[in-house]
């Protein structure tokens, strides 16, 4: 596969997952602010704070009012996170390599994005209730997967797509936990107060894990819940899993499927797999969760810088040609 | 539909005669038509519409610096051509093809066309589009033109003109293609019932081709596309996906002992014939246009070393230069002993003193184009233009007037199109695609552009034309 179709399938993947998040967590967060008590502000800005573009807003907007902080979440084109922006490189990485997608997969991410033109249009961010738009492209974006995953041959294609995917959203599951420590409790009394749980149910229905999770564990526990979607062996949306399934991509792209490591992105993921999955939730806690997000984060980009330079770059002709020039 | 007061206008109709009488070949169609409500074929418009845009099937406008993506918009009635009539057509441009291509290989080697004075030497050797590093040059398997988009009116005499040959990098044939899909949603029973011969099995016929240019058994294709800002983008995709091949872009090739070879994420691959849909400047910094970032630099050499074949191959533009069109009819003759089949529209060369001077005499009957713009940019057509733009063409003739070729004003035929909640005609214009590898091969369908401004003779897509599905009866 040609080294610059690889990296706009990886791409793809990872826009189209972040395009997705966004949908879940600002469609939970919606909700928890309807639970809140009425004296207890609207809390916008945890939401911001997540996804790493607080600094940009900032410098936009003023304050944290729900329509702004709707509109820079989903609809600004200046924010390069935005689902707007996200859909639209999805969809631009998708026209590049078009000769390489099944023609679902290519005309439902154009009808995606068309989606989201339409519901810039009619100004969604200004609705009361604007969670069917979200509802809609949440379920746009799993048709593509649906669609993926019952028409697309598994070859290199398709594990640079769930790579891309799957880093993105191990990413994104930790930036969801990390909400919590960005969400103001009115003051540390109210640690484990009805208040408290409805934080971390949010949290978990963010991911869509809260059945499952009620099903593991029963109660809501904060360790519990930190402990499922960072350690947990078999649900999709944790760390672990998600990280051991980016790593089963990177095999089988380079074909080592004997164990050890072939390159310095399957040694990296390597790394960063063992240690999770050797861990204890106490641990984790213990070195502070935060901290430990924030340095998971680190990791998965270090991960994904490796990946394009293990199989992204491409030498520049035209740089051989100025030489055989002079 | 109510269709009695649709009117011929004096042009010649495709479906109606100038006593009224539908065509025999149009007759099922337009039954069909008769009983379909109006609002129904608006509806039918409509997903039509949708279809397309769902689909991506869109053109990048240039100098438009909002990258805009256009949709061709496609006209959902068709346009009908019985089967004798398209017997002529196909034999007639059969034997153009072939003339132009022992043409090619003549001017590139011998030139005894230009010693015999059939063409004039300078016109082809002063050309910019002839290309010095070809001489001496031999294609793989001798074909210098494997894709051609030969664009053909139907004058008020009911003949079929040929306005030019496209040989660089024709473009359109997606449009053929993607939109008989479509419109064989729109008229599901007519299809059956009609006979139209299918144009689906282009792509394997243009990989065969392509396949044919190597000797390897497995050879490994590709099309060259200079990238997704080009408005033909979503045709190279499209015909890289049909026929399975990869679509590459200069960056990803690199060349290495005249080799060219793919950047893989497992390494290179080596790569045996591209479809290139660069133009030939662009092709390669080495050899043409140093400033190019397009191309990739050695394939030249590589070509001429005989690792990689390349279609079209480089230097054809000289052939369908506007100027060397006028002796097309004079190439057949020479190369084939032959009459030419289809008509030339009279063309009068700038060039020459006599033409010239009728030329500026007559602007105002005359269409006027330079001889190497394409997409209906840099033309002037006489009788809807003002005194001052004829004024201005008359200076920009006598200043360099090999730039210049002038022809009469055709009437070009109509075709019903469906307008305003009515239906009206429409000024059409034919662009066959043929291809030319163990034999040459007129596909049986066209891309049919339509002029959508009631009145209007330009049909190009940049210039707000459309298009519609051409159909070839068996």
């Amino acid at each position: 596969m040609l080294s610059r179709v690889a990296n706009s399938i990886y791409w793809l993947g990872r826009y189209l997952e972040r395009a997705e998040n966004y949908a879940r967590f600002i469609d939970v967060n919606f909700n928890l602010m309807q639970d809140l008590p009425g004296d207890l502000k609207e809390q916008w800005l945890p939401l911001i704070a997540t996804t790493g573009d607080l600094e940009l807003y900032k410098s936009k907007y003023q304050g944290f009012e729900r329509q702004n902080v709707l509109f820079f979440l989903v609809f600004d084109a200046e924010n390069p996170n935005s689902m707007i922006s996200s859909i639209k490189f999805a969809r631009e990485n998708a026209r590049i390599i078009r000769e390489n997608l099944s023609k679902e997969t290519w005309e439902k991410s154009n009808e995606l994005h068309y989606m989201m033109q339409h519901g810039l249009e009619k100004k969604v961010w200004k609705k009361e209730d604007p969670r069917p738009f979200f509802e809609k492209v949440k379920n746009q974006i799993l048709l593509i997967y649906g669609i993926a995953d019952s028409s697309v041959a598994r070859v290199e294609g398709w594990y640079f797509r769930q790579l891309g995917q799957y880093l993105e959203r191990a990413d994104k599951t930790s930036r969801v936990l990390d909400v919590k420590y960005h969400i103001l409790l009115p003051s540390d009394q109210e640690v484990g107060t009805p208040l408290d749980f409805l934080h971390w149910m949010a949290l978990l229905k963010s991911v869509t894990a809260f059945n499952t999770y009620r099903r593991v564990y029963g109660n809501i526990d904060p360790a519990c819940v930190v402990e499922f979607l960072v350690l947990n062996k078999y649900f999709p949306r944790s760390i672990y899993f998600c990280i051991k399934k980016a790593e089963h991509c990177l095999h089988n792209i380079s074909g080592n499927l004997g164990g050890g490591y072939m390159n310095s992105a399957e040694k990296a993921i390597g790394e960063l797999r063992s240690r999770l999955e050797f861990s204890e939730v106490g641990e984790l806690i213990g070195y502070g969760l935060h901290e430990y997000l924030d340095n998971l984060q680190v990791k998965i980009n270090q991960i994904s810088d490796l990946v394009d330079t293990t199989f992204f770059t491409i030498r520049d002709n035209q740089v051989q040609q100025s030489q055989s020039q002079s | 539909m109510n269709i009695d007061h649709y009117k011929t206008g004096g042009h010649f109709d495709e479906m109606v005669s100038p006593e009224g009488e539908i065509r025999s070949h149009y007759e099922e169609f337009y039954k069909h038509l008769k009983k379909t409500s109006s609002r129904k074929m608006n509806h039918l418009q409509f997903s039509a519409n949708q279809t397309q845009r769902s689909m991506g099937m869109t053109f990048n406008v240039y100098h438009d610096n909002q990258g805009l993506e256009k949709i061709l918009h496609l006209d959902i009635i068709p346009r009908i051509i019985p089967n004798s009539e398209w017997e002529i057509l196909e034999s007639g441009l059969k034997q153009r093809t072939k003339a132009i291509n022992y043409f090619l290989q003549d001017i590139y080697n011998e030139q005894q066309v230009l010693k015999d004075g059939i063409v004039p030497s300078d016109l082809i050797v002063k050309s910019r589009d002839f290309l010095e590093p070809c001489i001496g040059l031999t294609p793989p398997k001798g074909i210098w033109c494997h894709i051609t988009g030969t664009d053909l009116v139907k004058n008020v005499d009911g003949q079929y003109y040929v306005l030019e040959d496209n040989l660089r990098c024709p473009s359109g044939v997606s449009y053929m293609l993607e939109s008989r899909e479509i419109i064989k949603r729109v008229y599901p029973d007519i299809f059956n019932q009609k006979g139209v011969k299918p144009v689906s099995d282009y792509p394997a016929k243009l990989l065969s081709m392509l396949q044919n240019l190597s000797d390897k058994p497995k050879p490994v294709v590709g099309v060259l596309t200079p990238g997704i800002y080009n408005s033909a983008y979503y045709e190279h995709s499209y015909l890289a996906l049909q026929m399975g091949v990869e679509l590459v872009n200069g960056v990803d090739l690199i060349v290495e002992n005249n080799k060219v070879y793919m950047q893989t994420t497992k390494g290179l691959e080596q790569i045996d014939v591209l479809y290139r849909r660069i133009d030939d400047t662009f092709l390669d910094p080495l050899t043409f246009n140093p400033e190019s970032m397009l191309g990739v630099p050695g394939i030249f050499e590589a070509y001429k070393a005989g690792n990689i074949a390349l279609a079209n191959a480089p230097g054809t533009g000289v052939a369908d230069d506007k100027a060397v069109y006028a002796y097309v009819p004079k190439i057949i003759e020479y190369y084939l002993n032959e009459q030419p089949i289809l008509n030339n529209v009279p063309t009068y060369l700038c060039r020459e003193e006599e033409d010239r001077a009728y030329v500026l005499e007559h602007i105002s009957e005359l269409v006027v184009k330079e001889t190497n713009a394409a997409g209906g940019y840099g033309m002037l057509i006489g009788p809807k233009s003002t005194a001052e733009e004829h004024e201005k063409f008359r200076n920009l003739i006598r200043n360099n007037p090999k730039n210049y070729i002038a022809q009469p004003t055709l009437s070009l035929s109509t075709v019903p199109t469906l307008a305003d909640n009515t239906i009206s005609g429409r000024h059409v214009d034919l662009r066959p695609y043929i291809l030319y590898g163990k034999d040459i091969e007129v596909i049986p369908g066209a891309l049919t552009r339509v002029a959508l401004k009631e009145g209007s003779l330009v049909v190009n897509s940049s210039q707000g034309g459309g298009s519609k599905d051409t159909w070839v009866l068996y």
